[in-house]
């Protein structure tokens, strides 16, 4: 009797021990934020173009995480909704045609010589990749550009042109290769 | 001895092909011809692209520089020939992507005349970098394949380096150029291994053979001259494909392994063709920059298959051509071996510095490989892997898009030899696969590293935009109050009359809280008196004017009305005045106004003091009562009694000031309300309460003598009468010193 005493003793009071211990924990270490926003906010494609709905891509990253669906990106397209099913543990859904369709990345152009230098376009780049000044020409750092499009329609003149990103030799890569179903496909003889 | 200098290790896994190598081998090195124009991409090399240096319309000589180098890793351009620059445009290259590039297109004159030169024999007593300028200058890279600039790869430290090793392996079939240069132009290459060698001042050199090339090895062992037979070390082993990859190289040589993502530098080795040698030889002593290569053409197509020194530039086709190519029986143009070269759709591109074989098979040579057939995992390639990886795991995490796990296999050690694949029974194009695989990996580590720049560059922006409105809040604030402050300047200025004054200060109370009680009190009086005044005319026009006696009536209504409201006002605001907060705020508007404190607040301090001096003489009293030592009493007294006279001094000064404009009611009030506070303070400093005072002090020392002389008959302890005869004596003369002074 008494060592089934002395156990039930021991365990709560170890019990205690570490209920107290786990309570401090929780307290003192408690993470700042929502760490699964950080990374949603990974796996976005940060073109920050609010296709979503949400303006830019943190804000859809937490409404992820809120549980909104995944499939609201249309610059990220499949990929960036495999990576987020796979890392929110969610079926994959087809992307929702409601907010785009995927398209091949694309990079904003000025035509040059239409501007009119009225620096819409400029207040409109959520990264900062249009230069120029009041009254004098604007141009696209097409290296900083997302392509999300959000400086075409403010354009009073419609000088801008989304264009596709051009394979360089710096960024062609081999394609994957056909699977040949049939011995003639190849070309044999 | 010799046999442990000459030890190799077994290159694990590695195929054994048909090699095909006799076909070409049966020739001499055939000349360079000059083509009808010439064509140089600027960037042939490893790294960034040359940049140009001549205009399109220039006359240049063969050799003259073309186009120098950009950044570190770079590699010039030079003129294979004399002849007009005729473009600078877009040429399509020979790329595996089909793509064009930069170029610089070279309109041969004929003359092949040459620039001037300063050949160098006794390049070992120039100065070291002198020699590397040469070297860097001269536009030479690695031949072999890769096209690593020379000039960077012998520009490592000296202290790292201790072995050369000079790769004639030449493992891929078909092709022959570095045997054929071996077997022709052996002093060439250990003139410039001995340029290498002593460059990066390494101990030994080792130069790998494989051992079907007997006469290339004979030529070689030839070629090096007895001093250096100690340092020069051929080491030959048996044909295996792909002994010649540079890691391969190394462990067959060495028998030590290049870690995975590192370079052979890391071991204390560097890796170079015997083609790169031989141009290094021509560039640093014969002043010749790389303007040529030695170029196999080969396969069934071919009418003169061999070896031909080829311009670099010459357009395929033209060299093709001079071997008597059948195009017909052509079934596809591969640049390099069956192994590991690309398929090229055009044959009107340039031979460039990389190009070591064109290689034209019929389609019965080389058949195309058949349809892909599903993986029996017979483990076959995983044995033919010289890197030591897992081909079919790659195959299945490539086919899937699975680039992390994919990484994970190190598929970047794959050298895309093609070993797998060749052993592979179900056709599966593996390399592809991987090259893919590859291709996905780097595409979304540059998505990537765009997107965390996107990311900074959209917070940073947010982050601007917060700050910019929030700075631009704080300047509408300051300008608010500047404005505010403005105004109240204006209103202090435009207030040189006491009566702007009182008004300011009483609209500031309406406005923003503080309450002015003397302006309360004001309008009480003046309520008070427009009542007595009706209530006198009411009188009057009783006796006079008994018909209109209902209006007076009214109108007397109208003032006792008006008169209570503002009895009701004085009450709030006085309730509101005392409260601390109120008193505090109207205080600090005061000062903010800059106004100095009102005649109410004068009042009010004078109240106050005349409270603390009443409780402070309640205090001496009871010390005195008790017998207890007043001196500190009294002298807390005398500074209240002072702070109460300057007190009452401000009061007046500022009722002065008031005073020409100020409503007799209002004095009335005040004069009023001063006696209260007398009243209420109890003692004041007026002469004739003052005399009362000590009249009661005298009878109260009467008294108290009296107690004392009765005590001393009595025979009894007197000394506490005696004190408290002293501080009433003392207290006395001090009311009497006061009286004195008041009277003055």
């Amino acid at each position: 009797m008494i060592t089934i005493l002395v156990a039930i003793a021991a365990l709560g009071i170890l019990s205690l021990l570490f209920g107290a211990l786990l309570g401090f924990a929780s307290v003192k270490f408690r993470p700042e934020g929502n760490p699964i926003v950080e990374q949603i906010d990974a796996i976005l494609p940060q073109t920050q173009c609010g296709q979503c709905g949400y303006p830019g891509c943190r804000p859809y990253a937490e409404a992820i995480a809120n549980g909104d669906d995944i499939n609201k990106c249309p610059p990220g397209g499949e990929s960036t909704i495999l990576a987020l099913a796979d890392l929110l543990d969610v079926e994959p859904q087809p992307l929702d045609a409601e907010h785009g369709t995927e398209k091949p990345k694309q990079v904003a152009i000025i035509r040059e010589d239409e501007c009119i230098g009225c620096t819409k376009c400029i207040q409109a780049c959520p990264v900062d990749a249009i230069v120029g000044a009041a009254k004098q020409m604007h141009t696209v750092i097409a290296d900083e550009c997302t392509g999300c499009d959000l400086c075409v329609d403010p354009c009073p003149v419609d000088c801008i042109d989304m264009v596709p990103v051009e394979t360089t030799l710096n960024t062609w890569y081999w394609n994957k290769p056909d699977a040949n179903i049939i011995a003639t496909d190849g070309g044999r003889q | 001895m010799n046999a442990i200098a000459k030890q190799v290790w077994a290159l694990p896994g590695g195929i054994h092909p048909p090699e095909n190598k006799h076909q070409s081998t049966a020739s001499a090195i055939a000349e360079p011809f000059i083509p009808t124009e010439l064509v140089l991409p600027l960037s042939q090399h490893i790294g960034s692209p040359s940049k140009v240096v001549v205009a399109v319309g220039d006359a240049v000589l063969k050799g003259q520089l073309l186009a120098e180098c950009q950044g570190n890793v770079s590699a010039a351009v030079h003129a294979p020939t004399s002849g007009v620059i005729s473009a600078i445009e877009n040429r399509a290259i020979p790329h595996a992507s089909g793509m064009s590039a930069m170029a610089i297109v070279l309109k041969p004159d004929g003359k092949d005349q040459w620039r001037e030169r300063q050949p160098w024999q006794n390049w070992r007593d120039m100065p070291r970098d002198d020699i590397f300028a040469r070297i860097a200058a001269a536009g030479v890279i690695g031949l072999g394949g890769a096209g690593f600039p020379t000039a960077t790869k012998l520009g490592f430290d000296p202290e790292r380096i201790n072995t050369l090793v000079l790769n004639g392996t030449e493992c891929e079939p078909y092709i022959t150029a570095d045997d054929m240069i071996m077997r022709e132009r052996a002093d060439e290459i250990i003139a410039g291994a001995q340029i290498m060698a002593d460059l990066l001042q390494v101990e030994r050199v080792l130069i790998g053979i494989e051992d079907n090339k007997p006469e290339a090895i004979a030529a070689m062992q030839a070629a090096i001259p007895d001093s250096l037979a100690a340092r020069f070390i051929i080491k030959t082993f048996a044909t295996k494909y792909p002994s010649g990859g540079e890691k391969q190289l190394i462990w067959i040589l060495t028998g030590q392994e290049v870690p995975s993502g590192r370079i052979p530098a890391d071991l204390g080795i560097v890796c170079q063709n015997v083609g790169t040698a031989a141009a290094l030889y021509r560039a640093v002593v014969q002043d010749e920059p790389l303007i040529s290569r030695i170029t196999t053409v080969t396969g069934d197509a071919v009418g003169q298959l061999g070896n031909r020194e080829v311009l670099i530039g010459t357009p395929m086709n033209e060299l093709l051509e001079a071997h008597n190519v059948d195009w017909q029986k052509a079934d596809r143009l591969v640049m390099g071996g069956p192994m590991m070269g690309v398929a090229l759709a055009d044959a009107k591109v340039p031979v460039i510095k990389t190009t070591n074989c064109l290689l034209l098979p019929t389609r019965k040579e080389l058949p195309l490989a058949g349809p892909e057939m599903p993986c029996i995992r017979c483990g076959h390639c995983e044995q033919a892997c010289p890197a030591g990886l897992l081909p079919q795991q790659m195959l299945f995490y490539a086919k899937n898009k699975e680039l992390e796990r994919l990484e994970q296999q190190n598929l970047f050690d794959c050298i895309e030899c093609g070993a797998c694949a060749y052993v592979c029974p179900s056709d599966i194009p593996l390399v592809q696969y991987y090259r893919f695989g590859k291709g996905e990996i780097r595409r979304e580590q540059a998505e990537h590293e765009k997107s965390e720049r996107a990311k900074a560059r959209f917070e940073a922006r947010q982050a601007r935009l917060e700050a910019e409105k929030a700075e631009k809040e704080a300047k509408r604030q300051a300008r608010a109050e500047a404005a505010r402050k403005a105004a109240e300047a204006k209103k202090k200025e435009g207030s040189a009359a006491p009566a702007a004054i009182a008004k300011a200060t009483s609209k500031v109370a309406a406005q923003s809280g503080p309450i002015d009680i003397a302006a309360l009190e004001k309008a009480v009086a003046s309520a008070q008196a427009k009542v007595d005044q009706a209530i006198v005319k009411l009188n009057e026009a009783k006796e006079t004017d008994p018909g209109n006696l209902p209006a007076y009536e009214r109108a007397l209504g109208k003032f006792e009305e008006k008169l209570a409201k503002a009895k009701t006002a004085l009450t709030e605001g006085k309730a509101k005045a005392d409260d601390p907060v109120e008193r505090a705020k109207r205080q600090a508007a005061a000062k903010a106004a800059g106004v100095g404190p009102s005649v109410a607040d004068l009042e009010k301090k004078v109240a106050t003091q005349r409270q603390r001096l009443q409780k402070i003489a309640e205090k001496l009293k009871a010390a005195q009562d008790n017998g207890d030592d007043t001196s500190a009493i009294e002298k807390g007294m005398q500074a209240t009694q002072a702070r109460l006279n300057k007190a009452q001094a401000e009061l007046d000064k500022a009722k002065a000031e008031q005073a020409p404009a100020d409503d007799v009611g209002a004095k009335a009030i005040a004069a009023a309300k001063e006696a209260a506070a007398k009243r209420a303070a109890g003692i004041g400093p007026s002469a004739d309460e003052l005399r009362g005072k000590v009249a009661k002090q005298q009878e109260r020392l009467a008294k108290i003598e009296q107690k004392l002389a009765d005590a001393q008959a009595a025979g009894e302890d007197v000394s506490a009468i005696e004190k408290g005869r002293d501080a009433t004596a003392k207290r006395l003369e001090k009311m009497q010193a006061e009286l004195a002074q008041l009277e003055e």
